[in-house]
């Protein structure tokens, strides 16, 4: 065991695990898009930033592939951590507005406009499914081709793999297509759809804790602002 | 001795023998001619003039007597194609094949000088003939790049008879592995591939990483635009390179070592390659080297091509025959590295100071260089500045020194804007930064980097926003696109520029630019992408004048975002000879009633033919 | 056929035999026998070596000296680094494009010429500079361009009759 400050809170945790286990182990929220439990950490999607370090030499590191180490020092959502992370949920919305999983993180982190041209992609190449195929399904059919702003998850030479199995374990895990969001529009990438959500768990937890990683709905509820607002 | 035999060397007293019978090649009154290989100089023809003298040579019977050489690189290669006449280091610019005969006849055989192959000094007029005496090298402090003018690159006996291998020799039998780490770290010496990390700490790391398995990486993919300073080393001299390597290996403990080099460097490779089969004849690399028990090898892997691999996760993936995708750190390559084993990743420049620190010592080598950066650094002085090419310097010289006192200041009178350091990631300094200090920390304080040693500069034609743009859009297909920051942002960013230099910027977006920079490079994964919002930030920092310029007055002052400017004729000026009229492609110049002509500016494609041509001055930009 | 073949054969276990299962090394090999990267050799490499299809396919399109189209007869390489650009790079790309219809990345419909841009040719004071046929031009003005491609046409008109 290794004893690092957890937003302020000391606490142990097993050696060896990362900087996002072991804030989930605590119920801390950290957001991520290409971290899935049994794959690979690949650090790809940038939202699970957090700051380590004694204030002033402080740095950002991604959550999912740090380590902690006796006497870490770890914020996950400082003012620092906040705004970086706003900017690139603002810059996801505006790749790939269509996807209801960037649509309740947008919600969530209260990023209500996008300042920029929205493109409609349909994937953020988080590599979710590529592991999927490799490392859980021992396929390989897919994977990444080209470099920079080409680049893309594709099948060797554009055409159907020889070696898929048709698992759909790739469509499976996939954040940005899984489930589209029916809210935007051509000219409006925000849909703020959610904001009309009910809890659905209210009526059994009246507003008690429910221990789960607070949905959209919850978190956006008008009586809780106080609260949304002490956590951002 | 026959020095042709290449028999190997078993203990370091062969190594000091073979010197002794070598040491005629150092008699300063041998005749030599020495003519530049670069590339630089092959542009304007130094391929062609080698066979020339050659032959000229023969034909007198001179082949034995005068030695004729190929250098890496002279460095001066703005006066290419170079040629240096020994004894007196006669230095002759712009040498053609037909001037090859005068210089023999003349020069070699009869001590004349041929005036009109000198270089002018374009400050006072003066014809200069030894090559000390010019200012461009005269300022400088050649200490890795000299021995460019004496040492043949592809033979180990030049470099032996040099003092080449010496410290290797040093080493192996004196000096503990702790030893030489101690005097790397005394001797100040930071790694040269950009981040400037102490390379003594780095060998320390790798040395106490558990495991006997570890390597020496050797950074040789050189990919900053505008930046030569490795390959000139790589093909001036080789073997300094190599021997530094061994010491490196023989400090951390690797037993293998790997130069990855980048396949757009044919000539480097060729040597890098001979020189490798060279050390490894004489026993100066392979099993128990110089009698000293310690084993070593190195293997030479080709690049394929992708900027990204200078990165050092990259690089290691890259060597391994992988995609060159970097990875997020840490863990660091001195504990995970090539084959997972404990690496030592230096660049080239860095390899070849290693024996100097050991030739001469830290503390000696330490005089050179500031408090926290010690000895020279190369830089590539290049763009718009008199003097181009190849430039080291101590750690510490100022900006100004090294533009307008080696580079001779800006070209065709015009004014100094900016300087652009550490290439595509580096920064842009304006003129009140000339009297900075180079070294790492002062250029990162400054807002740009040392990089690798690109420096290029800019006179009043250049617009700043618009090289800003063009090193993103450089970035946007070099990135490798795994980490979101870096990929989108950058993008996002390149299609902000895309609208101020088309005239579609307002001044919103410049706060958007800055808040989305700073993100990228807070956010991203590896030094690509964190410093890919370097030529932003500076330019933002330093020239906002200018980006207001753009998205409020819709105007390039530098005149050179299309949309942004006009091409007018000055009827004062413009004589009527229609020449401008007959080479402009897009038809938009016509004759006026008055007898001059005038520019239609919606047909105008603002190629500027009508302004390089006229004779008259006419054409006026803005 | 089977000729042909049992020579891609041969070519692919020499590789084999210099690079073991190295992946970029093997296609460097692969492309210097075949001037490019024929999909049924690099899926023959697949199936013989056990290297994932798709990883080949990944190195194959992630570098820049990789190519998976045959090139053209004439390869005019543009350097692209910073100081050619500032000292007037893009027109020459310009002037291609008016003269040959290409702009980078792209070969003229009879496959003559291929123009590729490439990130520095390190002989800046020279700058703009171009590469064509493994032959450097530098100091370049548009105009220049035009003629030397003119000369290149004029020979390659020759060598058809």
């Amino acid at each position: 065991m290794v004893q690092i400050a957890l937003n302020g809170l000391r606490v142990e945790v097993d050696e060896g695990m990362t900087i996002l286990e072991a804030a989930r182990f605590y119920g801390i929220a950290i957001p991520t898009l290409c971290y899935l439990e049994g794959l690979s950490p690949y650090g790809a999607c940038r939202l699970c930033l957090v700051e380590i370090g004694s204030p002033g030499q402080s740095k950002l590191v991604t959550s999912c592939t740090y380590r902690v180490e006796e006497g870490l020092i770890v914020r996950t959502d400082s003012d620092w951590v906040i705004k970086r992370r706003k900017m690139l949920i603002e810059l996801y919305l505006a790749t790939c507005p269509s996807s209801k999983v960037i649509q309740d993180l947008a919600s969530k982190y209260h990023v209500t406009s996008v300042r920029f041209t929205p493109w409609y992609e349909d994937c953020i190449l988080c590599g979710l499914c590529v592991r999927m195929c490799a490392e859980q399904m021992q396929g390989k059919a897919i994977g990444f081709a080209h470099r920079g702003s080409n680049r893309k998850v594709t099948t060797p030479f554009d055409k159907e793999s020889e070696v898929c199995r048709l698992c759909g374990g790739c469509m499976y895990v996939c954040p940005a297509c899984q489930s589209r969001c029916q809210g935007p529009q051509e000219e409006q990438p925000v849909c703020n759809a959610c904001l009309n959500l009910q809890q659905p768990c209210l009526d059994y937890f009246d507003d008690k804790m429910c221990f789960m990683d607070p949905c959209v709905a919850c978190e956006l509820d008008t009586n809780r602002e106080l609260k949304v607002k002490r956590r951002l | 001795m026959n020095t042709n035999t290449r028999s190997k060397l078993a203990i370091p007293d062969d190594l000091t023998k073979r010197r002794e019978m070598l040491k005629d090649r150092l008699d300063p009154k041998k005749q030599r001619i020495v003519v530049c290989g670069d590339t630089g100089c092959t542009v304007c023809g130094s391929r062609e003039l080698v066979p020339v003298i050659e032959k000229v040579l023969q034909e007198r019977g001179l082949a034995k007597k005068v030695e004729l050489k190929i250098a890496g690189c002279l460095g001066f290669c703005e006066n290419g194609p170079l040629v240096l006449v020994f004894p007196g280091a006669v230095f002759y610019q712009q040498v053609q094949a037909e001037d090859a005969e005068e210089i023999v006849e003349k020069t070699v055989l009869q001590g004349e000088i041929i005036e009109r192959l000198l270089y002018t000094d374009s400050a006072d007029g003066r014809k200069i003939t030894c090559a000390y005496d010019i200012p461009f090298y005269k300022l400088q402090k050649r200490v890795l790049l000299e021995t460019g003018w004496y040492i043949d690159p592809l033979d180990i006996d030049d470099y032996i008879a040099h003092g080449g291998y010496a410290a290797l020799a040093k080493v192996l039998g004196e000096m503990t592995p702790e030893g030489v780490i101690a005097e790397m770290k005394k001797a100040g010496l930071r790694g040269r591939g950009g981040a400037g990390f102490p390379t003594g700490l780095k060998w320390e790391f790798c040395r106490a990483s558990a495991g006997d398995e570890k390597y020496i990486l050797c950074n040789a993919d050189e990919g900053d635009p505008g930046a030569f300073m490795d390959r000139s080393l790589l093909e001036g001299n080789p073997h300094a390179v190599l021997e530094g390597i061994i010491i490196s290996a023989y400090a951390v403990g690797a037993k293998e070592g790997i130069i990855y080099i980048r396949i757009e460097y044919p000539t480097a490779v060729l040597k890098i390659e001979q020189a490798v089969r060279q050390a490894r004849e004489l026993g100066l690399l392979g099993r128990d080297i110089l009698g000293s028990g310690f084993d070593f090898e190195v293997a030479i892997s080709k690049g394929a091509g992708a900027f990204v691999c200078g990165e050092e996760t990259a690089l290691i993936r890259a060597a391994e025959g992988k995609v060159g995708e970097p990875r997020q750190k840490p863990p660091y390559p001195a504990d995970v590295g090539f084959g997972g084993k404990p690496t030592v990743i230096n660049n080239v420049e860095t390899f070849v100071n290693v024996p100097l620190i050991i030739n001469r010592g830290a503390a000696a080598y330490h005089e050179i260089g500031t408090e926290s950066s010690g000895g020279t650094k190369i830089f590539c002085l290049v763009g718009k500045v008199k003097n181009s090419g190849l430039v080291e310097v101590p750690f510490g010289t100022t900006l100004r020194q090294i533009i307008f006192g080696i580079g001779g200041g800006i070209k065709n009178g015009k004014r100094f804007k900016a300087v652009q350091t550490g290439g595509p990631s580096g920064g842009c300094l304006p003129e009140e930064m000339l009297d900075l200090k180079v070294d790492f920390k002062d250029l990162a304080q400054a807002g740009s980097i040392m990089g690798s040693g690109g420096m290029i500069v800019m006179d009043e034609d250049t617009c700043v926003v618009d090289v800003a743009r063009y090193f993103l859009q450089f970035l946007k297909s070099e990135s490798c696109g795994k980490c979101f920051s870096c990929r989108v942002g950058i993008q996002r960013m390149l299609e902000i520029y895309e609208r101020i230099t088309t005239g579609a910027g307002s001044i919103e977006d410049l706060d958007l630019l800055e808040e989305l920079a700073v993100t990228v490079k807070d956010a991203s994964m590896c030094g690509l992408g964190q410093t890919s919002a370097n030529p932003v930030l500076s330019t933002l920092r330093y020239f906002r004048e200018e980006y207001l310029a753009h998205v409020r007055d819709k105007r390039c002052p530098a005149g050179v975002c299309r949309p942004l400017f006009r091409y007018s004729i000055d009827k004062e000026l413009c004589i009527g000879c229609g020449s401008c009229a007959e080479q402009c492609q897009a038809e938009a110049i016509v004759e006026t009633e008055e007898g001059s002509y005038s520019i239609n500016p919606e047909l105008c494609t603002r190629c500027g033919v009508c302004m390089e041509i006229c004779v008259a001055d006419a054409i006026i930009k803005g | 056929m089977s000729r042909q073949l049992s020579d891609v054969e041969d070519v692919l276990q020499n590789a084999l035999n210099k690079h073991g299962l190295s992946v970029v090394p093997l296609l460097q090999e692969i492309q210097e026998h075949f001037r490019y990267l024929p999909e049924e050799v690099l899926r023959m490499l697949s199936r013989k070596t056990g290297i994932p299809l798709i990883e080949i396919y990944h190195a194959a399109t992630f570098y820049n000296s990789l190519s998976l189209t045959p090139r053209a007869r004439h390869q005019i390489k543009i350097c692209a680094g910073t100081t050619c650009h500032i000292r007037g790079g893009g027109k020459l790309i310009e002037e291609i494009f008016q003269v040959l219809g290409i702009r980078p990345g792209e070969i003229t419909p009879n496959g003559e010429f291929m123009l590729e841009t490439v990130n520095c040719l390190g002989c800046c004071a020279f700058a703009p500079a171009m590469v064509v046929d493994g032959k450097y031009y530098g100091n370049l003005t548009p105009g220049e361009v035009r003629k030397i491609l003119s000369k290149l046409r004029e020979r390659a008109a020759l060598m058809e009759k």
